[in-house]
């Protein structure tokens, strides 16, 4: 699979892309230091590294979203002064971004033409478009459909989308940042296939990713950065996940997560029969039915927004449920019937929602501020009518210090500090309430390796202290690693349980899809 | 983009203030060549109207008590995400809870009357605000247009009423009977003279203390309670309060009951304090004022302290200005005023990218030389 080129190969023949001593400060943050990179011609070129280690402010100064402080471009061995993303189209080089730039009433064509209609008269260009994407479809096995409209697709099919638009712009070298976050790991191998087959016609990728196994399974060549610098270049075949995680993080980090047997105890959760629907009518989870013991963490794993996000909302008192029953130790909680969140957390629930920056915290406030959220009335934090703040700072700092947030200033604002510092400020502050019951829903998302090992022993710490926690991830190494029961959700509803022990990427991911859990398994089997 | 490093305080709530400002000046007095007189003359009688004799300060504080109190009322509002335009209705509906107070309890002593009258502005404020904030917070209704709609109603209202109901019999204009002379608020002056000192006669009066007050009031409430806590939270991110467990809806309702109530004080000083009856129109476009006040104060009390001090010096100074060269019209005056209210409110922003971007470039020299 890994094809690689001789050295007498690469010798000859130009690097599709040399980035000389590319250097870029942020303000007080040095975001590339000095940054060396050759990616040859015709592979498929990875670049790793902890969230905030500088990839994307990389690919951000070649794609002309910012410009370097110093250092050079140099594109097919040539000079380049790129200023915009148009200079970065002209000299061949197309994105595809994490978060897709489609226009969702738009038909697929539509979307490929955007800003290349070429003339008043749209007529002429669409023509011409629809025999070009014929041709690149055939050529790529894309299998998209010019007139779908972009809004019904899944969205591993919006993201070829993006993939067709860049090589419609005639790009030669194609960056994708992060692009398998959102995918089933049967969408994400599809996608990887289509890479393969751009490789192939010669096209050069560039795929940033924090996925040390996609690193392995699709690259030829693997770059790692840490703290804005360019640490290692290898070829992927002559290293291993091990070395590249110790050189994103600069120390042996644990892969798998070293927990003991669980034990679970009496029944703390239980949800009967639970739907939930969108303001405008839409069912988002369909007679969910599940519980959750003490002593157990039950992981809930699915395709982003396949109803995990309404159900954690729901069962954290956010989201009123239209049917169905929530039980917390025997007593009915059902959240909408005189059952709020405010209610829930005295009740001893505690939640860590999915989105940090939406829900978790009010990023405009100073940390102390954001570590008081939802325990606001907590009589230790009041002095008569008034809040006591030297209380609640001095709380702060212990949380700060319990969960390792650094820096160690409670009246710094919370958007200063960066995502695994703010995540575990927020577990902090959920966690050290001593629940009965976590909610936990994407605890790492956008959290770097570091602060994922340290994030998942509490998780696992509340576990062994016989609390009952309910983790929705979308991340499948997460669920494996971290849940003893894992619960698939599809479309809305539960569609299977498998034990942690006979759980893998496969049976998960074909369920994912919603695919019967016996057949999935006998899918299993088969293969 | 996050190209740029976070703005010291002092840059932020002092310097960027003072370059609107002074731009504002600048454009005041083009205008001022356009029309043929000297700019620097327009200057001098302006700060000499607003601060250069003892009266003039009196009256100068007696309009920043007014602007004082609206500027609070759209802050409150405004830190619950709120854009509360009706500070002119609720003080107008204010006021008529001050009169029929004063008018109909006159056999209460002046101590308890003052405590009446707060509580009764309050409410009548307060009422008037909760509408359009109910209507917000159950139905979703913008509260930019229903406290813009209750303004014209409000003012409907209590034309209705002045002519109709609070006009005494026999007289021709639309007010209201005179409050009875141990209902009034004291004069500063009057104060002072009783004190033993001598101070030119003005209708400065004890509602600019008042104004204070409730300056500090309002700062201890949204940063020292868990109320005026939540009430930012619902401001910053309705999302992260739900969550949190607080209901946005009840604190909007807060908000804009504390907002309208504030807004309503200021019937206080003009109706209890100077007028000493009900008039038409009474508020005078100070609600609307009071936006750019709050806005160039930064909704913090101190800055709308400073802001309304500014403002009021506007005012007084303006009216001097009028009465000093005759080719500067109130007109004219009003448009200087808007002028500022165009630079520090409306256009707050203008400069913010520029002086970043300066203060970015210098702030990594320094750094480098200190590296080096």
């Amino acid at each position: 699979m890994h094809q690689m080129h001789g050295a007498g190969e690469t010798g000859a023949v130009q690097p599709a892309i040399e980035l000389r001593g590319i250097d870029k400060r942020f303000g007080a943050v040095h975001a590339n230091k000095s940054i060396d990179l050759k990616v040859e011609k015709g592979t498929i070129h990875g670049i790793v590294g902890e969230n905030g280690a500088g990839k994307s402010t990389l690919m951000s100064i070649l794609y002309g979203f910012y410009q370097a402080d110093g250092g050079t471009i140099h594109v097919d061995g040539r000079l380049c002064d790129i200023k915009g993303s148009e200079d970065a189209i002209a000299v061949g080089i197309g994105m595809v971004h994490q978060h897709f730039m489609l226009v969702e009433p738009f038909t697929v064509l539509e979307n490929v033409i955007l800003g290349v209609e070429g003339g008043a008269i749209l007529r002429e260009g669409v023509d011409k478009a629809r025999g070009e994407l014929k041709r690149l479809e055939r050529e790529y096995a894309l299998d998209v459909n010019p007139d779908a409209i972009v809004g019904d697709l899944s969205v591993g099919l919006q993201q070829r989308v993006e993939i067709l638009k860049a090589l419609y712009r005639g790009a030669e070298i194609l960056i994708l940042d992060e692009p398998t976050g959102v995918l089933t790991p049967q969408e994400a191998d599809h996608l990887f296939r289509i890479l393969e087959t751009l490789k192939q016609q010669g096209k050069t990728v560039v795929l940033i990713t924090h996925k040390l196994r996609e690193i392995m399974a699709a690259t030829d060549n693997v770059s790692v950065m840490r703290q804005g610098e360019m640490v290692a270049h290898r070829k992927t075949a002559e290293t291993s996940p091990e070395e590249l995680s110790e050189l994103m993080v600069g120390r042996k980090v644990l892969l798998r997560l070293e927990k003991g047997e669980a034990a679970p105890a009496a029944t703390v959760l239980e949800v009967d029969n639970l739907c939930v629907e969108t303001s405008q009518g839409v069912r988002k989870v369909k007679n969910a039915s599940f519980s959750v013991r003490a002593g157990e963490i039950v992981g809930i794993a699915g395709v982003s927004g396949n109803g995990q996000s309404e159900l954690l909302e729901a069962l954290g008192g956010i989201r009123a449920v239209t049917e169905g029953q929530v039980l917390l130790n025997g007593q009915d909680v059902t959240p909408g019937r005189g059952v709020d969140a405010a209610e829930l957390r005295k009740r001893g629930v505690a939640h860590v929602p999915e989105d940090r920056h939406r829900m978790a915290m009010v990023t405009s406030f100073s940390a102390k501020e954001a570590a008081i959220l939802g325990y606001e009335d907590d009589a230790s934090y009041q002095k008569g009518l008034f809040l006591n703040w030297h209380a609640i700072s001095d709380a702060t700092k212990h949380l700060m210090s319990e969960f390792d947030v650094r820096p160690n200033d409670p009246d710094l604002k919370a958007a200063n500090f960066s995502g695994g510092n703010q995540q575990k400020l927020v577990l902090a502050r959920e966690i050290m309430r001593d629940p009965e019951l976590l909610l936990v829903g994407q605890p790492t998302r956008g959290v770097d390796i570091g602060a994922i090992e340290f994030i998942h022993k509490r998780i696992v710490a509340m576990r062994d202290a016989g609390k009952a926690v309910l983790l929705v991830s979308v991340e499948l190494d997460e669920i494996m690693s971290l849940a003893d029961r894992i619960l698939v959700m599809c479309d809305g509803a539960i569609i299977g349980e498998v034990s942690a022990a006979d759980a893998n990427e496969r049976v998960l991911g074909l369920m994912m899809a919603g695919v019967d859990p016996h057949e999935a398994k006998a899918a299993e089997g088969q293969s | 983009m996050s190209d740029s490093v976070q703005l010291p305080r002092w840059i932020d709530v002092g310097a960027l203030p003072l370059l609107n400002l002074l731009l504002a000046l600048v454009v005041s007095g083009l205008v001022v060549l356009a029309i043929g007189e000297r700019p620097t003359q327009v200057v001098e009688i302006l700060l000499y109207g607003a601060f250069g004799y003892e009266e003039a300060w009196g009256y100068t504080l007696y309009y920043t008590t007014n602007f004082i109190f609206t500027g609070l009322a759209f802050a409150v509002a405004f830190h619950c995400g709120l854009f509360n335009i009706g500070a002119e209705g609720q003080a107008y509906v204010g006021g008529l809870g001050v009169i029929l107070a004063a008018l109909y309890l006159d056999f209460l002593p002046f101590p308890i009357m003052l405590i009446v009258a707060i509580l009764a502005s309050a409410i009548f404020g307060a009422a008037w605000a909760y509408i359009p904030a109910y209507l917000q917070a159950r139905r979703g209704s913008h509260v930019v247009i229903t406290t813009i709609m209750f303004n014209f109603i409000a003012s409907s209202l209590m034309v209705y009423l002045l002519v109709n109901v609070l006009r005494p019999q026999g007289s021709m204009t639309p007010e209201s009977e005179q409050i009875a002379e141990h209902l009034r608020l004291p004069f500063i002056h009057d104060i002072a003279a009783g004190l033993g000192l001598e101070m030119a006669s003005s209708p400065l009066n004890l509602s600019f203390v008042y104004a204070l007050v409730c300056s500090v009031l309002v700062w201890l409430f949204i940063w020292h309670t868990r109320w005026g806590y939540a009430i930012r939270t619902v401001g910053a991110n309705a999302v992260a309060a739900t969550y949190a467990g607080i209901e946005p809806g009840r604190y909007i309702i807060m908000a804009m009951m504390i907002s309208g109530a504030l807004s309503a004080f200021m019937a206080l000083n003009e109706v209890m304090g100077v007028q000493h009856r009900l008039l038409i129109d009474f508020t005078a476009g100070y609600g609307f004022v009071g936006i750019a006040v709050a806005l160039m104060g930064r909704n913090h009390p101190f800055g709308i302290f400073l802001a309304a001090l500014l403002f009021g010096m506007l005012y007084q100074g303006g009216a001097e200005l009028s009465f000093e060269i005759p080719t500067i019209s109130n007109d004219m005056v009003v448009v200087i005023q808007g002028l500022v209210i165009l630079f520090t409110g409306a256009m707050e922003h203008m400069f913010r990218p520029r002086v970043t971007r300066i203060y970015t470039a210098w702030h990594l020299r320094r750094r480098a030389q200190e590296a080096a």
